[in-house]
């Protein structure tokens, strides 16, 4: 028990020493799961966002298949990633392999099937609730989404937090496509799995807390901005 | 069945029209064969029991549900985009944007097509209309229920409509609100704009209605000039729910 103390201590050391490694591969992390995040969002929200407001042959079949997806096994992503990537790939010109890209790559698959699929269900909750206004005032198929995009946006921020989940906490793609390069794609998740392999607690357990912060931090923020967004009425 | 606003010597063409409209669902006949002339800068008031099709019969109308059989005739026309964009509708539930009172107005005015400059001219009429100018960035969904109701009013005559449907507008409200949509009402109508208001209240209908259609399980069960339908209803039906007779609700008949 002493020594897992003494572990905790070195971490919240390093943590607070402003270690340049821990610095750098948190930096990564959080540079590859914001742009995937972001990627993610930019494809999944229109896309679950146009699920959920329209009926069309097949819509059940996407909504299956989007759900479906929603539990990819990372490494199985990552797998496909390595063969789409590989020079022998579709997309082995751009050489893209083992790097932050790659990894961003990977990430944005994963996260694309959750954000669109949960955007979905919010998406067609709100619509629920317009669609006889709209169709009373004539709403256009291109306003229609962006005004339920725009009115659900609280609540998709949390669809949007639930992608960030996935992803800064995911390791098997990641470890794939990025190899886990020192100063090249090592990230939070890759480098706890090899520092904890090597033995060297502190640095996995610094991360790992670190890990933990940032996850507490971002929920804690989006609770409290849709918190205030309840009160106000606009959620 | 007699169209409402056929006393008048020499009618108007209607600026709506149903046609042996009916619908079913669940194997149940909910509105059975309906025809009415809607002429324009007419009020008509829908009356009946609960269940009789009066929510039912608006939708129908306004397009938001297709009949399935019979047809709904704008101008003599059947019912298109265009027809739609010259009506508008108040639900008995005010359904407002997670936006400000200002945004929700503008919502609509864009949604229509209005330029923009128009659109700055209809929504300070509106606002000038609803009273609800100190309320302007509030959210529509903090305000009361007879601020909520007023804002949706003004919001669907902002559009300009040419026949405006009332679904129960004031059924959970107050009097006070109910004498300030009522208000609005009447000035929209003394404006030209043709009404289908739905209400239970007789005193509403004999204010704001200048025809009445009386409706009994999907079916027209009397029409006629409001007063002459209050005053002296022909039908069993109409007569007893005047009366305040309790009677068994009706049941849809089974899809023929």
């Amino acid at each position: 028990m002493e020594s897992v103390w003494r572990i905790f201590a070195e971490a919240v050391g390093l943590i607070l020493d402003w270690d340049s490694d821990l610095i750098e591969i948190i930096g990564l992390s959080l540079r590859v799961t914001l742009a995937a995040v972001a990627v993610s969002c930019a494809i999944g929200l229109p896309l679950g966002a146009t699920v959920g407001a329209f009926r069309f042959p097949g819509r059940t079949a996407i909504i299956v298949l989007l759900n479906a997806l929603m539990g990819l096994p990372p490494v199985v992503v990552g797998l496909i990633a390595y063969m789409m990537l590989s020079a022998a790939g579709p997309l082995g010109p751009l050489e893209l392999l083992y790097t932050p890209a790659a990894m961003m790559i990977a990430q944005t698959i994963l996260v694309t099937p959750i954000v669109a699929a949960l955007s979905r269900q919010v998406v067609e909750d709100y619509y629920c609730e317009y669609a006889e206004q709209f169709a009373s005032l004539g709403v256009g198929p291109f306003d229609r989404v962006t005004a339920l995009l725009r009115d659900a946006r609280y609540s998709l921020l949390t669809v949007a937090l639930a992608g960030f989940g996935r992803a800064v906490a995911e390791v098997g793609a990641v470890i794939i496509v990025g190899g886990n390069i020192n100063h090249a794609t090592r990230v939070m998740t890759t480098a706890i799995a090899l520092e904890t392999s090597k033995g060297n607690l502190e640095l996995a357990l610094a991360l790992g807390v670190v890990l933990l912060a940032i996850a507490v931090a971002v929920n804690g923020a989006a609770m409290t901005l849709r918190a205030s967004a309840v009160r106000m009425a606009y959620a | 069945m007699a169209a409402p606003g056929a006393e008048a010597a020499a009618p108007s063409p209607a600026l709506l029209s149903a046609r042996g409209l009916c619908f079913d669902a669940g194997g149940k006949q909910l509105i059975d064969g309906i025809d009415i002339d809607i002429r324009p800068g007419r009020c008509m008031v829908v009356m009946g029991a609960n269940g009789a099709g009066k929510s039912l019969l608006l939708r129908l109308l306004h397009g938001l549900i297709h009949p399935t059989a019979g047809e709904v005739l704008w101008q003599g026309r059947p019912l298109d985009r265009d027809g739609r964009y010259a009506q508008a509708m108040v639900f008995q539930r005010p359904v407002l944007l997670r936006r400000s009172v200002r945004a929700n107005l503008r919502f609509a005015l864009a949604v229509r097509g209005v330029s923009r400059q128009e659109r700055a001219v209809r929504e300070a009429e509106a606002i000038r209309r609803s009273r609800l100018g100190d309320l302007l960035n509030r959210p529509a969904r903090v305000l009361s229920g007879g601020e909520q109701q007023r804002l949706a009013v003004v919001r669907a005559l902002a559009c300009a409509p040419g026949l405006l449907f009332l679904d129960e507008p004031t059924a959970n409200l107050d009097p006070g609100s109910t004498h300030a949509i009522e208000q609005l009402v009447t000035k929209a109508h003394g404006s030209g704009v043709t009404i289908v208001l739905v209400t239970h209240d007789t005193g509403q209908a004999r204010r704001l209605g200048d025809d009445l259609v009386f409706l009994h399980g999907g079916r027209v069960a009397e029409a006629g000039c409001v007063s002459t339908v209050l005053d002296a209803p022909r039908s069993e039906a109409a007569r007893a729910w005047l009366e305040g007779r309790l009677y068994p609700a009706p049941q849809p008949a089974p899809k023929a």
